[in-house]
């Protein structure tokens, strides 16, 4: 699969721009953003998230289509204008819109036969991965004590269930005729919504992302309506979501790192921190 | 005044009570004697006054880092990249 092949299905002549070319390869030809989803993709389950996708009016980028290309399903979009790296040094990033935009998904119902969202089952192929990398012992263990702390990990029995997106990060917002949409229907199912703010709960936790970034974040899902999390006591929920994001998190820093023959970065070694703090908070409430 | 560096011609400010030379030429700073103390207890008091930790709006878990509210120096390229990816 190349990036002209999806191209010529969009039925563009001219230049194109690889935007992202892992398990999936993402190009944005003209004005259409194509992507070439990975080879295992389950058609029906995209289906059903493409369609509820189509019905999110105002919180998610509308799918134009769905094609096959040699055996890889190509879904089409209108391409809106993602955030990079360098809008964050401009202006910061729209911490607000992304809080208020997850609080409207949140507030929707479950449309039937969605499949479950797509988070909790990152952390063991993370851990996985973790474990092919050939991490040292010293860097491994504390994420590992960390996974292993006591239940509800992850996920657990009695987290209310609704419509949450599965894979919120910063890249997962573009805007599109001036306004912010989430993108990426991939992950959407029915889960345990408090998964989505968990990746910058994790952040914040593993003392990265600036109290008063992620203050921003959570007071707009908050005012915006968001109940995936209560107002009064938000890490009542936010708890086991942010310290499974926190070991998924370390763990691919950690392979990546290993991979590369590199010592672990700030940003990887403040998360294995993370998990170090984990195991022992663990261990100090037995 | 000549800069001691580049020979260039040293120019003059006065900025909160601090005597300032800077050279036309490459830039470079003369600071009278003392000056250099008084422009670090105005940043020690400035930066008490700005980079305080503001209060945890909304509580942490129980194993959060301490926070000390010096975010600007851990915008490393890996920070940024993992605020983009799955």
């Amino acid at each position: 699969m190349r990036a002209d092949d999806l191209a010529r299905l969009a039925g563009h002549r001219g230049p194109v721009t690889v935007l992202k070319d892992t398990r999936v390869l993402v190009v944005r030809a003209g004005d259409l953003v194509v992507k070439a989803h990975p080879p295992d993709t389950d058609e029906g389950a995209l289906r059903v998230r493409l369609a509820a996708a189509r019905e999110l009016s105002g919180i998610m980028l509308p799918p134009l289509g769905l094609e096959r290309l040699d055996g890889r399903l190509v879904t089409l979009w209108p391409a809106g204008e993602p955030l990079t790296p360098a809008d964050l040094d401009e202006d910061g990033a729209p911490w607000e819109a992304g809080g208020r935009l997850l609080a409207l998904l949140h507030a929707r119902p479950v449309p039937p036969g969605l499949p479950p969202a797509g988070g909790p089952p990152r952390v063991p192929r993370a851990l996985a991965d973790l474990a092919a990398s050939g991490a040292p012992a010293a860097v491994a263990a504390p994420i590992l004590k960390a996974y292993a702390t006591p239940a509800p990990f992850p996920g657990g029995a009695g987290a209310p269930d609704g419509l949450a997106h599965g894979d919120w990060h910063l890249g997962q917002i573009v805007r599109h005729r001036g306004e912010w949409l989430l993108i990426d229907p991939d992950d959407l199912g029915g889960g345990d919504r408090a998964w989505d703010l968990a990746r910058p709960a994790a952040w914040y936790a593993a003392g990265l992302l600036d109290p008063a970034d992620w203050n921003r974040f959570l007071s707009a899902y908050l005012e915006a309506g968001g109940t995936a999390v209560s107002a009064g006591d938000p890490w009542r929920e936010l708890d086991a979501p942010a310290r499974a994001l926190t070991v998924q998190l370390a763990a691919t820093a950690a392979a990546a790192a290993a991979r590369a023959g590199e010592p672990l970065d700030e940003a990887a070694a403040a998360l294995v921190s993370a998990c170090g703090r984990i195991a022992a908070a663990a261990e100090a409430s037995i | 005044m000549e800069c001691p560096k580049c020979r260039g011609r040293m120019r003059t400010f006065d900025r909160n009570g601090v005597h300032i030379e800077q050279c036309d030429n490459c830039r470079g700073i003369f600071l009278d004697y003392g000056e250099l103390e008084t422009l670090s207890r105005m940043e020690a008091q400035w930066a008490q006054q700005h980079y305080a930790p503001p209060p945890p709006a909304h509580g942490g878990p129980a194993w959060g880092a301490p926070h000390h509210g010096h975010y600007g120096h851990h915008r490393g390229h890996s920070w940024v990249g993992m605020l983009f990816s799955s």
